[in-house]
This record gives C-alpha cells, sequence and structure tokens, in this order.
C-alpha cells in the first residue's frame, strides 16, 4: 500500500472513473439514506431529490420508531385506549448476534479442513465427493426445510439457536468448502513439502501452516457468511418460530414492523441502515486481514 | 531410538485415552447444553462461540491422536477421511439427504401419496409460465453472472491502481449489507412509476421526464423488466466478486509484473498476459459461484414482482410450487431440474480440480 | 500443550456454571404448560392490538395465550405443520389450505361448544367457510369487507358529485369526471409476493354483480368452466374501466406498477385529480397521516353499485379463520372466547376491524365508515368470500392473478379465461 510515490496520470483518470462508478453505484442507497429522514407522505409524494428543498419534511420519527419501538394505539378491555409501544431493535440486534456469530465461526474450520483434504491428499472418492459439494452449492435450502425440521423435532432442537448455528453451518458448508479450497489449492508446494519432512502431522500442518496462511480467505468468508446469516429470513423464520419475541432477529423484527400489507413500509428505510452497520463494520474490521496475511508473503498465485 | 520411540508412543495413548473422552463430554455437554436455551442470550453466545470452536478443533485433535496409533500408512490412508468427514456428514444430513428425498417426490403427486412417473417433468418442459421461465433463468445466468463478475474484477482492478482503494472497496461492496427487504424498497425508488404531469418518485423516471421522455414502467414491461430485475442482482452481487478478486489481485507477484514492465510490455499487455491468468483460478470461483446463485436466488423476483409480467424464473416458480400452490412433486421436480443444468459447471469445475497435483 | 489444557479447563468450568443456570431454568417450565402458542400473518400494529385481545383472555383465564406472527407465515405454516411442530393455534388466511390441513389430520375439530357458539353468534356462511367434510374446524374473528369505493369527501361535493346507486349512475358519473378533465378511478396492483390479487378482487365483484351468487359458487368450485360466457361478460364489464386510459388515472402501466396502498394516496392530493379508488376497509391505514385523523370528514365510502337489480348490492370479503392444531387445555377456551363480542369490541374501537359476529354493538366502532361497513358486512343479503382464496392456490394465487395482469396488458379477454382455464389442476 505504501506505492503511492507520486499520483501518476493514470493513477488521477483510474481514481476519476472509480469515484464515478462508485457515485452511480451508490445513488440508489444515497436515496433511501435520504428517504430515510423523510416523512412518510412526503416520500411517497416528491422524489428524494427534491427533499432539500423543503427541510421541513425532515424527522427522525422513522428512526426512532425502529430503534425505540413503534407507537401504537390499541383498543383496551374498559372501551378505552391506550398507546403502546411495538419492542425495540434492541432485542432484535442482540438476537440477531446471537445466531450470526456462532454459525459464522463453526463452519469456518469445519469447511478449511475439507479443503485442506480437497486440495493436498489422495483418497478414493475424493472427485466425486467434490462434484457432491459444487453440485449441492445450488440446491435451494427450501427443500430441506420440512425434512430438517422433522429431524430437530425427534432430536429436541427445533426453536434453539443451537438449532440455527447448525442449519446455517449445514447450508453454508458447501460454498466455504469451495471457496476456501480455490485458496488452499494455492498454498504453494514447497512450503507443505518442507513441513512433512520435519515431520509434521496433518494435525499440526492444518493449525500451524494451513490456517495461519489461509486467514485472507477464512477472513472474507467469514464477511460473506456474517452477511448472509444476518440478512437471512427464511431460515430465521423456520428455524427459530416459537422461540418468542426474545429470539426474533432484526430481519424478522424490521418485516413485522412494517406491517400485514405493509403499511409502514416507510420504516424499512430507516431499517435497512440500522441493520447494515454491523456487517459494515465486520467489513470493515476484517478488510485489513486481507492485507496482513499476503505481508507474510508466502501466497503467490 | 527405540527407547524413545516407545515413550511417544506411550505419550500419544495416554493423549488420547485423555482427550478423547473429554473432548466428547465437551462436544455432547455442550450440545445437550445449549438446547435448552438455559441462559441469557449473550451468556449463550459466547458459550457457543468457545463451545463451537474448541468442539470443531477438538474432534480433528482427537482423530488425529487416534488414527497416529495406526502405522504411517494407515493413517495416511484414513486420515483424510477425518479431515473430509465432518463436512460431508453435515452436508449430507441438510442438503444431501433432502436433495434424495427431492429426487423421490419429484416423481409423485402433488401431496407425495401416490407414484406420478415423469408427469411433473412433463409439465416443467411443455406449461407456457415454466416456459418463460426457462428462458428468463438464461438471462439471469449469461447477463447477471457476467456483470458481477466483470463489474468485480473491473473495480478490483481500478481500486488496486487509484488513490481512494479503501473507500471505493467499501462503497461498492456496500449493497451486499443491504438485506433483501431493505433492498427491495431501495429499488422500487429508482423504478416508480407516476403517470404523465405527476410528481415522479422513482429516479429514473425523473430522470427520463428531464430530458423530456415520458414516463415508463420498468418493472411492467416484458422482457425489458427481466433486464432491470437482473440490474438489482448485479448491484448487490458485485461486491462479492470484488472482495474475492481483489484479495487474489494482491496475490499476483509485484516482481514478475515489474519485471514485464522493464521488458518494455504496456500496461495492457501486463494485464491480459500476467495478471488475469494469475487470478484465473479466482475468476473460475467467482463465476462459478455467481452463476449458481443466479440460478437459485429467487427472492429478488418474487419480492420484487410476484414472477408476474413476464418476469418467472425456475427458482421462484420452484418456491411458488412448493409453498404457495402446495404442489410437492412440481417444486421438487424444478428443484431436481435446476440440479441437472449446472452440470456443465461441476464437469468444468472438476477438469479444473483434476489439474491438481497432491501429495 | 499447556495452552491447550487451559482452554479445555475454562470450558468446562463454564459449561459448570451454565449446568447451575439450566437447572435454575428448568424450574420454570413448570409454567409453559399455561402457554397457548397463536400463530398468524398478521404483523406490526394490527398484532399490537390483537395482543390486547388475547391479554383480556388471560387475565379471565389464567392461561398464557401468546401471538406471534410472521411475512412468511404461508411458507412456515406448512413447514411446521408437515414436520410435526405446529402452534396451538393458527390464523389461516385461505380456506384451501385449512382443507389441506383437515384432509391430513393436522388440525382438530372444534369443540360440540364452540360450534355452538358458531351458530348462535354467525351468518351460516361462516361456518361453512370454517368446515370441511362434515367438521367444523375454523373459528372467525376479524374479518374484511371488499366491495367498496372511496372517495376524497370534500372535493367529490365540491364538484356536486353523486354517490352511485346503481351501475348506469356509476357510468354517468365516470364520464362526468372525464368531461371535468378528471379520472375516475384510481387503480394499483403492485403488492410484493402478492402482486395481482387486486385484479382478482375487482373481478370477483363484478362476477358477484353480472352473474349472481349461484353461479360465483359455481364458477369457484368449478363446476362451470372459467372461460364460460359469465365470466367473459364479467370480464368485459372491468374492461370498460381497467382498459379505458381516460378512466384509470395513468393507464394500464400505472395499474401494473402502483402498489395498492400507494394508489390511495392520489385521491387526496391538491387539486384533486382522481376520485375513486376501489378497496377493502384495510386502505384506510394507506391513507396519507393528515386523512387518516380526520377519517370522516376527508373520506367518504360506498359500495360498488349493483349491475343486476336481481343480485342486489352483494358483499365481497375475506378474513383469517382461527384452527386447532393442539387440543390441549384452554385452546377451545379462547376458541369461544374469539366467538363472542368482547374479543372484538376493544380492537373495533381503535379501527382497522371489521367483524362479523352477530352480537356486535355497532357503536363500539370508533369511527362512522367502519360502522357502516360493518352494517353493511352483517345485514348483506348475499355475501361471499374472495374467490381468488376459495380456488386451488395454482389459479387463485397463480394463473387467475397473471391472468388479470395480461389482461390490463392488452391481452384479449377469450385468451386470457382459456389460459386460466387450461392451468386448472387436474
Amino acid at each position: 500500500m505504501k506505492r503511492a510515490v507520486k499520483m501518476t496520470r493514470s493513477a488521477k483518470i483510474i481514481t476519476l472513473l472509480l469515484i464515478l462508478f462508485c457515485l452511480v453505484w451508490t445513488v440508489p442507497t444515497a436515496g433511501i439514506l435520504i428517504t430515510s429522514f423523510r416523512d412518510s407522505d412526503a416520500a411517497a409524494s416528491s422524489g428524494w431529490w427534491t427533499a432539500f428543498g423543503n427541510l421541513k419534511d425532515f424527522t427522525l420519527k422513522n428512526y426512532d420508531e425502529v430503534l425505540g419501538g413503534q407507537r401504537f394505539t390499541v383498543g383496551t378491555a374498559g372501551g378505552g385506549t391506550a398507546a403502546r409501544r411495538g419492542a425495540s431493535m434492541g432485542s432484535a440486534f442482540l438476537s440477531s448476534i446471537t445466531v450470526t456469530l456462532p454459525a459464522v465461526i463453526i463452519p469456518i474450520f469445519i469447511a478449511a479442513a475439507a479443503a485442506y483434504a480437497f486440495a493436498w491428499m489422495s483418497f478414493p472418492g475424493r472427485r466425486i465427493l467434490f462434484a457432491m459439494v459444487i453440485a449441492l452449492l445450488v440446491v435451494p435450502l427450501q427443500i430441506s426445510l420440512i425434512p430438517i425440521l422433522r429431524d430437530y423435532q425427534k432430536i429436541g432442537l427445533n426453536g434453539t439457536y443451537l438449532g440455527i448455528w447448525l442449519a446455517h453451518t449445514g447450508f453454508g458448508l458447501p460454498l466455504a468448502t469451495y471457496i476456501l479450497f480455490n485458496y488452499i489449492s494455492t498454498i504453494p508446494r514447497s512450503i507443505l513439502e518442507s513441513a512433512f519432512i520435519d515431520g509434521a502431522n496433518h494435525f499440526t500442518m492444518f493449525v500451524r501452516l494451513i490456517v495461519p496462511l489461509s486467514v485472507p480467505a477464512l477472513a472474507s468468508f467469514a464477511i460473506f457468511q456474517f452477511i448472509w446469516v444476518w440478512n437471512d429470513l427464511l431460515v430465521a423464520l423456520v428455524f427459530l418460530s416459537g422461540g418468542g419475541q426474545m429470539m426474533e432477529v432484526v430481519t424478522v423484527r424490521l418485516m413485522n414492523m412494517a406491517g400485514t400489507r405493509g403499511s409502514d413500509w416507510h420504516l424499512l428505510t430507516a431499517g435497512a441502515f440500522v441493520s447494515m452497520i454491523l456487517p459494515l463494520t465486520v467489513f470493515l474490521s476484517l478488510q485489513k486481514y486481507f492485507v496482513k496475511g499476503l505481508l507474510a508473503g508466502s501466497v503467490k498465485g | 531410538m527405540q527407547i524413545q520411540r516407545d515413550r511417544e508412543r506411550k505419550e500419544l495413548v495416554v493423549r488420547t485415552v485423555v482427550f478423547t473422552p473429554f473432548s466428547i463430554i465437551v462436544m455432547v455437554g455442550g450440545f445437550l447444553l445449549l438446547r435448552n436455551n438455559p441462559m441469557s442470550q449473550i451468556l449463550t453466545t459466547l458459550f457457543a462461540i468457545v463451545w463451537g470452536t474448541f468442539s470443531v478443533l477438538a474432534l480433528f485433535y482427537s482423530m488425529n491422536l487416534i488414527v497416529q496409533l495406526f502405522p504411517t500408512r494407515k493413517y495416511n490412508k484414513i486420515i483424510p477421511f477425518v479431515f473430509v468427514g465432518p463436512a460431508i456428514l453435515i452436508i449430507g444430513w441438510y442438503l444431501l439427504i433432502p436433495t434424495v428425498r427431492s429426487l423421490v417426490l419429484s416423481f409423485m403427486n402433488r401431496n407425495s401419496t401416490a407414484f406420478a412417473g415423469l408427469e411433473n417433468y412433463k409439465y416443467i418442459f411443455t406449461d407456457s409460465t415454466m416456459r418463460t421461465a426457462f428462458g428468463n433463468t438464461v438471462l439471469w445466468l449469461l447477463f447477471g453472472t457476467a456483470f458481477a463478475v466483470f463489474f468485480g474484477l473491473l473495480t478490483a482492478l481500478m481500486a488496486e491502481r487509484s488513490a481512494i482503494e479503501k473507500l471505493g472497496k467499501t462503497l461498492v461492496f456496500l449493497p451486499m449489507g443491504i438485506s433483501m427487504v431493505g433492498a427491495g424498497v431501495i429499488w422500487k425508488f429508482m423504478y416508480a412509476y407516476k403517470p404523465v404531469g405527476a410528481n415522479q418518485t422513482g429516479l429514473l423516471n425523473a430522470l427520463v421526464v428531464a430530458f423530456g421522455g415520458e414516463p415508463k414502467s420498468w418493472l411492467g414491461t416484458a422482457p425489458m423488466n427481466n433486464f432491470f430485475l437482473i440490474i438489482i442482482f448485479v448491484w448487490l452481487q458485485t461486491g462479492f466478486s470484488l472482495v474475492v478478486l481483489a484479495a487474489a489481485l494482491k496475490g499476483v507477484s509485484e516482481e514478475i509484473k515489474e519485471a514485464a514492465r522493464i521488458d518494455g510490455a504496456k500496461e495492457f499487455t501486463v494485464l491480459m498476459k500476467i495478471v488475469l491468468p494469475s487470478i484465473y483460478g479466482s475468476i473460475v470461483t467467482v463465476s462459478t459461484t455467481i452463476m449458481l446463485a443466479a440460478l437459485k436466488s429467487f427472492d429478488i423476483v418474487y419480492s420484487m414482482t410476484n414472477g408476474l409480467y413476464g418476469t418467472e424464473v425456475l427458482a421462484s416458480q420452484q418456491y411458488k410450487q412448493m409453498f404457495k400452490f402446495l404442489d410437492y412433486g412440481r417444486g421438487s421436480a424444478i428443484a431436481i431440474i435446476i440440479l441437472l443444468a449446472v452440470s456443465p459447471v461441476i464437469y468444468y469445475n472438476l477438469k479444473e480440480f483434476n489439474k491438481r497435483e497432491v501429495f | 500443550m499447556r495452552k491447550f489444557s487451559k482452554v479445555m479447563l475454562f470450558v468446562l468450568v463454564l459449561m459448570l456454571v451454565m449446568q447451575g443456570v439450566w437447572a435454575q431454568g428448568t424450574k420454570e417450565t413448570a409454567a409453559q404448560d399455561k402457554t397457548i402458542r397463536i400463530f398468524g400473518a398478521f404483523r406490526g400494529e394490527e398484532a399490537a392490538r390483537f395482543d390486547e385481545i388475547i391479554r383480556i383472555f388471560n387475565e379471565k383465564s389464567g392461561y398464557n395465550a401468546v401471538y406471534e406472527g410472521s411475512p412468511e407465515f404461508e411458507t412456515q405454516i406448512l413447514v411446521q405443520a408437515e414436520a410435526g411442530t405446529p402452534p396451538d393455534i393458527a390464523a389461516l388466511p385461505q380456506p384451501g389450505i385449512m382443507h389441506k390441513f383437515a384432509q391430513e389430520g393436522y388440525i382438530k375439530p372444534l369443540s360440540s361448544r364452540v360450534i355452538g357458539m358458531i351458530d348462535a353468534n354467525y351468518a351460516p356462511v361462516w361456518k361453512d367457510l370454517g368446515s370441511y367434510g362434515g367438521k367444523t374446524y375454523g373459528v372467525f374473528h376479524r374479518v374484511n369487507a371488499k366491495s367498496f369505493v372511496w372517495y376524497p369527501k370534500k372535493a367529490f361535493e365540491a364538484k356536486g358529485y353523486k354517490v352511485p346507486k346503481t351501475w348506469d349512475e356509476l357510468r354517468a358519473l365516470q364520464d362526468q369526471i372525464v368531461r371535468d378533465g378528471g379520472y375516475p378511478w384510481s387503480i394499483g396492483f403492485e403488492s410484493g409476493n402478492a402482486t395481482g390479487w387486486v385484479g382478482t378482487d375487482w373481478m370477483e365483484d363484478v362476477m358477484l354483480r353480472t352473474a349472481g351468487p349461484e353461479v360465483y359458487d359455481q364458477w369457484v368450485n368449478h363446476e362451470i368452466p372459467f372461460d364460460h360466457p359469465a365470466v367473459k361478460r364479467a370480464l368485459d364489464y372491468l374492461g370498460e374501466i381497467f382498459l379505458n386510459p381516460k378512466y384509470v388515472y395513468g393507464g394500464a402501466p400505472y395499474i401494473l406498477t402502483t402498489n395498492f396502498g400507494d394508489s390511495v394516496k392520489p385521491l387526496f392530493d391538491k387539486p384533486t385529480k382522481v376520485f375513486m379508488n376501489r378497496q377493502g376497509n384495510f386502505i384506510t391505514g394507506f391513507m396519507p397521516q393528515n386523512i387518516q385523523d380526520n377519517l370522516e370528514e376527508e373520506v367518504g365510502v360506498f359500495p360498488l353499485p349493483s349491475i343486476d337489480e336481481k343480485w342486489g348490492t352483494p358483499i365481497l370479503g375475506g378474513g383469517d379463520q382461527f384452527v386447532v392444531f393442539n387440543d390441549k387445555p384452554g385452546v377451545q377456551e379462547f376458541m369461544e372466547f374469539l366467538t363472542t363480542w368482547e374479543s372484538g369490541a376493544p380492537w373495533a374501537q381503535v379501527g382497522g376491524a371489521l367483524f362479523p359476529h352477530k352480537s356486535q354493538d355497532f357503536n363500539d366502532y370508533g369511527n362512522s365508515l367502519e360502522r357502516e361497513i360493518a352494517k353493511a358486512l352483517v345485514d348483506a343479503t348475499v355475501f361471499r368470500f374472495d374467490a381468488s382464496d376459495l380456488m386451488p392456490a395454482e389459479v387463485g394465487a397463480g394463473s387467475f392473478w397473471t391472468g388479470m395482469v395480461e389482461y390490463v396488458n392488452g391481452k384479449d379477454a377469450k385468451s386470457v379465461l382459456s389460459d386460466i382455464e387450461k392451468s386448472w389442476p387436474r
């Protein structure tokens, strides 16, 4: 990264082009960011780019409802009405974190070990198993829902966090194995050879060499898995149902806030940003590992 | 020499005898404990992370110990299965068995009570909605994959050479962090249609009107609406190819590139002859992944148009047949067709796989 | 090695601590038996209002009923039922799925006591809708009525328009609005993953008015084909409005891509260009906030006028029916509670809900619009359930939706109907 001696002309042009590209790419997001601060009636009747001409339409109401809970008027037994607040985002955030972290960490080593075996060991069935892993990448997880839930019912995993971690592990493993294989197989043969000559067994090899060398790939898989699990709706709905409001994850809470027919869709604008904070933080904090693993200098194409 | 070897072996046996039961207890105990959701979420999470990491590593460790008790030749034969075993078992449970089950169901009637022969497959290849779905899925595969990979590669190459590498990457990556729930709202604000004369709330139509055109119904007019849906897919997926390809680019040796430049090679030649070939493996991985994602992505179509206006794809039909129309036969058959459709991709990946040298 | 042992020790200690916590936790599980899990598709504000209803039941009975709503309810309830993990009670939006569950034996019939309450408190049509194979499974609680036309009261009256009583008067009104430079209708089909239902609702309303309830029932049960002349006639009536860009604000592109909730908003633009929106009672929740705050002054509503005098002004409606999956203690009591007006009044008070209960007190409704609609619903000589919810889902949530969209897009009525007919399951 330190090679920025002086901005050459071509670097300037490229920077300019990239800025342009990023602008176009970010316009939809920017639009919704502005909308999230607008009154819902104003947002429905005029374009978001006109918002700055009408500053009184700006409001923090959407964020107030998303973060602090929706405001409802409900009818009570005696024929009166009462004000209620819906569940806040806080508990959903906690629940999402509970679902996501283990669901990211558990599959990583399982996949790395399998990728290592596929990349560097010879064994009967290696080809067919690898083909199976790729083929199952395309299997829609919907077909698993009924049989897996049936199994879960038998072993008591239904509606538990453990159940959803294992489910995300199962659904994420083919891709994890595939991505990590692509990386681990490019580790130079010479490094592994010299370790074997020193008498290392496969476990030490895996822990001491493969895992540290694969940090960039592990980090990028971690980001993706984090995002998928974090943004997943269907798996969370199916495997955490019946756990009560405490177990509701962010995506589910948001969909529920929007109301039965989506009459409160405007809350989704603020919700999209609130729920994006954590995945983005993870991305930014893991970004440095791409470089770090490579500065070790041992991985080349 | 012999004494030392005996001592080593004795130590190995002791370790095996101590650690194996211990790790089994921890694994099973943790499992039973977590199954009951006993404590606060923070504790559960922390415990699960420690337990999960530990269990996985302990499993490999103790299995390795046990296999080490065998002679070296046996060890080398068994150990690969120790390493692929857990992954294969889990994938088998969560995906392979359900797939086989679907294969069986695809030959049964709608509620799986009677054998239906090839009836469901006949439907898939003769129904007019399915024909639209096939056509659109091809569009998704071609354009969705091509653009997501191309833009990812382009931005990765540009970011590396620009002054705003981190910022640029983050901005392109940003959409990945947005859930489909949010993305749906975002793109409705891009494509919204209001009649002539009214305030346009969709950016695209506002631009068209500003340049003197008539507002268009982007999502309502086939076949163009498929491309507008694919744009959403590309927008969401480009971050993936950017991250993987940028990491691969970092691995391309500076020295080789420098050497080529000193030899007088143009920047473009360096790119085509050195950079791209050395990240070829990653390009294949990214293309494969995105292609398979395009094939099974149903949520964009499902939540934006519900497959109407001629936007149906195989995956959205699969979901609808199964969960809306309650036809397990047809739903399963479509899933099997999707699986068969990827066989060329699998074949190509296996060809690459076979080039690998192993120990 | 040391490090490894330390980690193990840590894990072991952690586990022991947890074991203790767990032992504490298990003591509380005795209370679990009092819990009744209720699962449904309604969420957000509606769920909050239903929670208040449940609270009344819980306080009275000592049970702990808990409601959970889901955005993917239909998928989930199916998966849960098939996997053997259903809730105790579920609120099913479509009678069709109730039939499937009854067929497979997943749901349990209501107790004779609850059935007695239904007989006493509801019109027979609701009992029929909740029955399958000679047994009664479903209790209707909150329902909706869809045959209503909403208009911006002030602008409508300022122009001197009169509420039409017959289809001819409606036609005259349409032309009058066009002459005055406005658009009679604002129509929007888009509804995310349910896009299409607005069109089928329209079609059903017209069908009821042109062909009458008997033919409507035959149509629903596929005793007449979907391309029967009676159906074609209804579609032609519809085409008069849908296919005339002068009658519909924004024409076909607007119909197809506008969200049904957004389609009511232009009625309240200043100056008013569009005057009518045909939609269910729930549409008030989508009107601009300042309109919602002054509903009675700002909004007017009338039933979609009669076409054939013979059939009067039928009402089309829909609603979730509650069914029992686990017949454990308290469940039938809860179902019985739903049949009483006590379970409806608090919700009627705050709006957004109609009830079919004969025992209801119309004065409990919080605003005059809903009061009138509720009266119309209960007093209706002809009430019919949403046909698309009664037809097999391939048609009702599939080809029928597609067909309406294609019709608006310009496909001819004949081939639209014959395509739907072809898609009817074997």
